[in-house]
This record gives structure tokens, sequence and C-alpha cells, in this order.
């Protein structure tokens, strides 16, 4: 309609002298790749880019898998922390690839992770950008039996960067507060965590497959929500984006947590999953050295993993 | 009006399509006396309508004359109206007048409607706000400093008399036919800004559902306060789209940017002091006043932005 109203219809004839209608915009006269293209702008703009894309990428076979999904949402098919389940399907199209050809990752255990209930996806942080818990929500969200949308908390700059922050709410990501943590379990959800935070997707090279200080906050919430814990080993994240150093100033200057020195680059490091067995936590502790006790039983189960996937690992891309 | 046996309610901002729904709703199980500060409004044969300044003497004769069992108080100035001390003075002090006044005179029961806005569009809100958590809106603008010190005023009165009876309701954006407030005007306009790369997750509740739930929750009489919204949620730009707006890109960085051309454009429907909440989203949780009343609302989301999108082709 758009790009229609702004087309003159030319009556006219050809050599043959067979009646033809030409069509200009301005002066300009257009061929009928011209308008083919012009069409199909058209047809971005009445359909919307969402749902453009969904038509363009999604498979009926990727359809059906994400219909699977038993997760609640509102008439409009979106949730209170903005997930869309159109923009969903459409990020799994693009994602299909990246996991399947670039990373070439392998999910073992996925199974382990209970078909619904409130769940805390625990694993170790690494690789400067939030590939990891993309991987693993792409793993949870195409699980052949009982798929499910897990969810990615993520820094807090992130809501403030135009077009990123809603896209990311859009696929699952939500902001990392404690009360969206525990809303999200009350409703039944998965949550991945990255308890090192930071500390972990920044750190630089040299200290690959070296775990950080974890933090106690996810596990008050797995107590309190009756929450089991899936502790998942991360192998291969460390060598998409290798850091050699981190300059501090400028990431002060900038407002962002660290500005690595690394080629700009992608690598395309073969990814392992390991998804250990559920961990279980009464709700009896209240001391917060207990809770630090705890909080090392996972750690430690994310260790094991993480040794496990480098024992398998066979080369690093 | 004819004296029954029926319980005498105060409705104030009668001069609202709102105020003129609960009075339906409410005109045959109660005796109703309406006012509005801005205009004296027709209401029936039955229904005394007044124009009063809160603030004026002349109010407390109302008390006197009608004794009041509830008041339901609804007339408020939003923040496009008027200047910040008349708002302060109508919202602010009238209310103040208003809460002692029922106390002076023994009313059991007063409905304050407060809004969404009083929490504040941040960045690092979380989704699905309870009642409990800390009410911002006035770090981010003069503008709203009299929605939060209503509030303020509504929680003191709520300890400093246990007698009367207060209940806060925080709705979420309300919409529909006779609506007059910002959200209400984009919606229904053919053009509607955005702010490029930005689309919050927003609520919406139709009018008629608004007025359903300021009933039961004057009827239930169960004291506190609830935020009031449906169990669903939309962006901003699909709300829009769902309407028929056709959306006009603002530039969004730096932040001063749009508030200057919001400024030098004199936008009414999209002012200064609201950008941050076509920015971030401010979604509250209705679950406690949802389960407090039993409320469910009727009206689903396609059907409110239908009412806009159908205005536009008539």
């Amino acid at each position: 309609m758009l790009v229609v109203n702004f087309l003159a219809i030319d009556p006219g004839k050809s050599i043959s002298g067979k009646p033809i209608t030409r069509y200009t915009l301005g002066r300009f006269r257009l061929s009928p790749l011209h308008l083919f293209y012009l069409r199909k702008i058209e047809d971005v703009y009445a359909m919307g880019i969402r749902s453009f894309l969904k038509n363009a990428l999604v498979s009926k076979e990727l359809d059906s898998q994400l219909n699977k999904i038993n997760k609640p949402v509102g008439s409009l098919g979106y949730d209170p922390w903005g997930y869309n389940v159109d923009a969903n399907k459409v990020a799994m199209a693009i994602f299909d690839y990246i996991y399947h050809k670039y990373f070439r990752v392998e999910a073992r255990g996925i199974d382990n992770v209970p078909a619904e209930g409130p769940v805390l996806i625990v694993a170790n942080h690494s690789g400067q950008l939030p590939i990891d818990g993309t991987l693993i929500g792409y793993a949870l969200t195409s699980r052949e039996k009982n798929p499910r949308v897990p969810r990615a908390m993520i820094e807090r700059f992130f809501p403030t960067v135009p077009i990123l922050g809603n896209m990311l709410n859009q696929v699952g990501a939500v902001l990392g507060d404690p009360v969206n943590c525990a809303k999200i379990l009350s409703n039944n959800e998965a949550v991945v965590v990255f308890p090192e935070g930071i500390r972990g997707s920044g750190k630089l090279y040299k200290d690959r497959y070296q775990l950080k200080r974890f933090g106690n906050g996810f596990m008050h919430l797995a107590m309190k929500y009756n929450a089991p814990i899936i502790p998942v080993g991360v192998v291969g994240c460390e060598e998409t984006i290798p850091a050699i150093a981190n300059i501090k100033p400028l990431a002060k200057m900038l407002g962002v947590p660290y500005v690595p020195i690394a080629l700009p680059v992608v690598f395309p490091a073969k990814v392992i999953l390991n998804f250990g067995e559920p961990i279980y936590f009464d709700d009896n502790v209240i001391d917060e050295d207990h809770i630090t006790e705890r909080v090392e039983v996972v750690k430690s189960a994310i260790s094991k993993l993480i040794d496990k996937g480098l024992s398998e690992r066979k080369r690093l891309f | 009006m004819k004296r029954t046996n029926k319980p005498t309610i105060l409705i104030t901002g009668s001069a609202g399509a709102l105020a003129q729904q609960v009075i339906n709703r409410m005109s045959d199980s109660c005796n109703i006396v309406a006012v509005d500060f801005r205009e004296q409004v027709y209401l029936g044969d039955d229904i005394p309508s007044y124009r009063i300044d809160f603030n004026k003497r002349v109010f407390e004769d109302l008390f006197r004359k009608y004794n009041f069992d509830g008041v339901i108080h609804l007339g408020r100035l939003i923040a496009s109206q008027e200047t910040r001390m008349r708002r302060y003075n109508a919202n602010v002090l009238g209310t103040q007048k208003l809460f002692e006044l029922s106390h002076k005179y023994g009313v059991k029961q007063v409905t304050v409607m407060s809004t969404f806005h009083v929490y504040g569009a941040i960045a690092y809100n979380p989704a699905l706000i309870d009642e409990d958590a800390p009410l911002k809106a006035a770090e981010l603008t003069m503008d709203l400093v009299d929605s939060v010190e209503l509030e303020n005023l509504a929680n003191i009165y709520l300890w400093k008399y246990p007698d009367i009876h207060i209940t806060v309701l925080r709705p979420c954006n309300i919409v529909g036919p006779g609506v007059r407030n910002t959200i209400s005007l984009l919606l229904s306009s053919k053009y509607a800004p955005v702010l490029a790369g930005f689309s919050p997750m927003m609520q919406f509740i139709h009018i008629d559902d608004m007025a359903d739930a300021i009933v039961v929750a004057h009827k239930k009489n169960i004291p506190g306060i609830y935020n009031v919204a449906p169990d669903d949620w939309v962006s901003y730009q699909e709300a829009l789209q769902l309407s028929g707006c056709t959306r006009v890109q603002i530039p969004s960085i730096p932040p001063s940017l749009p508030r200057f051309i919001s400024r030098i454009m004199g936008l009414k429907s999209f002012p200064v002091y609201l950008l941050n909440y076509f920015k971030y989203p401010v979604v509250i949780d209705g679950k406690l006043f949802r389960n407090t009343f039993s409320f469910k609302a009727k009206k689903p989301l396609k059907e409110v932005f239908r009412y806009y999108a159908d205005g536009k082709r008539d």
C-alpha cells in the first residue's frame, strides 16, 4: 500500500504493439525487478518485520517443535518480561545454523533438566559475550522431549541500549534482578544463572576454565522456591573471544563492565555443554556460612563437569 | 435526592468518563453525590452534582448536609493538565482536605485512585512490580511529585485514622471510550511518536473493567494498596500498530535529544516528563487485587485496540 501509493501508472504500448502498463516513481521508470523489490518492502511494511522474518525463516518443523513449549503468555504472545513467541521462533531459526554448524555444539545430559516446575540452571561463564547463555538456551528450547524456554539474566546496562535491549527481552532474556528471578521461579519457569557474573565473562584467556568467586544469591532463591539446581559445565566458549588484557580505565569511562583486548572476531570453537544431575537443597539453613558451603557444592559439581568436557574435547576448533 | 436506607457515597471527578461509569454502576444501590472541580455535570434528577474546589470552605457543607458513608476519590488532575502548582493544590492539598473532612464527619471508607506512574520508569525496573516497591517517580521529574505525594498522604491517614478504611488503587493505563489521558490520546491519533529502538512492555485496562474494579473494591471494603492490571501484556509499538497508528520514530540517543524535540514541538501526548515511560517498562503485578477481590478483566486487549483502530476508519 505504502509504495504503490507513490507509483504512477502509465498505460502504453510495447514494441510489438501489445498494451502494457508502465510504473514510474517520480521521474524514474521502474523495471519489473524494481517492482519486485518494492513489493517485497511493501510486504515487510504491511506484515511487520517480525512476521516477515518468521514467514521467511521459520520452517514448519521448527514451528511445530516450538509450539510444543508450554510457556504461559498473554493473549498477544507476550509475557511480562517482554518475551514474545514469534520473536523467539525467529531467533531459534537464526541460531540453528550458529549452534549446529558454527559452534557444532554437543549437549550432553540435557534431559536432566526437569520437564516442568522451577529450576535453576547454573553454569560457568566465559567468552566476553553471552554466547554461553544463548547456547544453553537453544539447547533446552530445541530439546526433543519437553522443550522449555530458560530465562537468562542479563547485565543491567542492556535495557538502556536501543534495539538490543528489546531484542534480548523478546527472545527470553531478563534484567538480572533478584525480584525478576524470584517472580520467574514462582511462575514455574527455568532460569539460567552465571554466579560468577562479569568476573567470569570478562576473564582473560590465561585464566580460562578457572572458576571465579560465586555469588550466593542463586542459592537463596533455589532454597526459597524449592527449585532444583542443574550444574552445567561449558567448554569451548573460552576460546570464542580470547582476551589478553582488559582496559579498565576505558571500561570505567564508557560505563561498561570491561573492554577486552581481543581480535574483533568470534572464533568457531567447538562447544561442549555437560548438564549434570539435579541437586536439591532444603530450606532449613539460615546461616550465610552454610549457604556458602552449599554454593561450594554446586561450584565443585560444575568444576567436575568442566573437566569432563575438557577430557572429551578432541580439538579446539 | 430522596433519602433512603441506602448508603450515601461522594464521588469526586464526576466530569470524567470513569467516574460516570462508576456512578452508573452504583446509583441503584447507593445515594450518589457527585463533585468535580472542573465543571458541573448533569447526571440525572436523583444525583446532586456540584462544581466545588476541595480547598474552599463550601466543600465542608456537603459533608454536613449529606452525612456520607463513603468517598470514592477519582478527581485528580493528570500531569498534562494545568500548572504544577495548580495540580499540587488540587491533588495533594485537596486530597488532604478530603481526608480531614472524612475523619471529622465519620466517613467509614475512602477509595482513592492513584496511578502506576508512581513507581517511575527506570531502566532497572523488574517486571511485575509489587505494591510494596519504592515509589521512584519523584526522582524522575517534578511533574509527578503530586502523584507520589497523594499516595504518601493516603498512607499517613491509613495509620493515623485506622477507623477510616482507605483503599488505594494503582491502575495501569486506562483506555477506552471517553478516556482523555495521554496514552488514550496516542492510541486515538493517526500518527504516534515512539522512541527509536525502544518498545517497553505495557499493560492496559478497559474503562469498563476499571469501573468494575473500583465498584468491587468499594463494596468489599478491604483497606490497603492494590495494583490493578489484567494478566496480559503488549509492547508499546505493537499496541500502536494494533490501534492502527502510524509510528513516527523519534531519535532516542542522546537522552536529551527526544526531550528537546518534545519540548520544541509541544507534543502534548508525548510530554517530556513521561518520555521514560515510553522507553522503560513499568509492569505491575495485579495479582493481589485479582485474588483479594476475585476480579477478572473482561475486555481482551485485542478488543481494546480494535476500538481505536475502528475509530480511525470512521
